[in-house]
């Protein structure tokens, strides 16, 4: 799955000198604050949240860690 | 015939792709996102912009719009919808169309004219291309790189449902014609029923010989004939 701006900042991370970088994928980062105590709610509530809106998931995969 | 142009926050294409539509006897009313009700129409207009500012992804919030569920009640029962531009974005974010409009191979808007080569005229859209196959509009666009795998490819190839492909002057289509990297040049697919189409180039901008050309005006012309 072609990145292209993943691509061109591992472009440059080489055309600086880090030629240990093998490859770079460009993401996004969301903070949630949900009014939900229940962990188990919580995770399926985000869960569908990606499912359905932040990620596109024929060409994005999501993780999510929670505080 | 009658359309319905659906207007989002952000769209600004809305009103050429109107002057395109009543300059071809096409009644048309111009929605608001908001709505919940659409109106008797037998084309749905999404038409080109940035609608939400392209928050997220393009498309993605514009897709969740309320007047959206009215328009996937539309396409399935068989209405016509065409997508133009950010149009397309809107309806791969819906899931009307299949695949992905990713950002342009080369990382910069495009805007500028390119050649189509028409792949299926047997589409209410497209019919009255028949006589001329090649043609040139409009693209103006940031994420027009369209995607899709192998699977999706073949799909589309075989069951006949890619409508443009970019090509050269001569309707060569090949990777130097290709503005934006589209997986096997495609700049218009349509859906299975051939009921939906969604394309990156602008034909509401071609439709005046005295300012741009009348590429365009073909495709509004197919239009109200085809019913």
């Amino acid at each position: 799955m072609l990145d292209p701006q993943g691509k061109v900042v591992n472009q440059t991370l080489k055309n600086m000198g880090y030629n240990n970088v093998l490859n770079v994928r460009q993401g996004k980062y969301f903070e949630i604050e949900l009014n939900e105590t229940d962990k188990e709610k919580a995770k399926k509530i985000v869960e569908e949240i990606c499912k359905k809106l932040l990620s596109n998931i024929v060409i994005e995969d999501y993780t999510i860690n929670y505080k | 015939m009658k359309s319905s142009v659906i207007v989002f926050p952000g769209s600004n294409c809305d009103r050429d792709v109107a002057v395109a539509l009543k300059k071809f006897q096409i009644k048309n009313q111009m929605i608001w996102h908001d709505e919940t009700n659409l109106p008797k129409t037998d084309l749905v207009v999404l038409p080109g912009g940035f609608s939400y500012g392209d928050y997220l992804r393009t498309g993605s919030i514009a897709s969740k719009s309320k007047i959206i569920n009215e328009v996937i009640k539309h396409a399935k029962k068989g209405g016509l919808i065409l997508g133009i531009c950010n149009g397309f974005q809107i309806l791969i974010e819906t899931g009307l169309l299949p695949g992905v409009l990713l950002r342009n191979k080369k990382l910069r808007f495009l805007s500028k004219n390119v050649f189509l080569k028409v792949i299926n005229t047997d589409n209410q859209f497209c019919f009255n291309y028949k006589n001329r196959d090649i043609i040139e509009l409009p693209i103006a666009h940031n994420e027009g790189n369209y995607f899709a795998n192998d699977e999706l490819l073949k799909n589309l190839e075989n069951n006949n449902l890619i409508a443009f492909k970019y090509c050269n002057k001569k309707g060569n289509i090949e990777k130097n014609s290709n503005p934006n990297g589209s997986s096997n040049n495609i700049a218009g697919i349509l859906s299975t029923k051939k009921n939906i189409l969604g394309m990156m180039p602008h034909p509401e901008r071609l439709i005046d010989p005295l300012l741009s050309g009348e590429d365009g005006s073909i495709l509004f012309k197919g239009l109200l004939n085809s019913q």
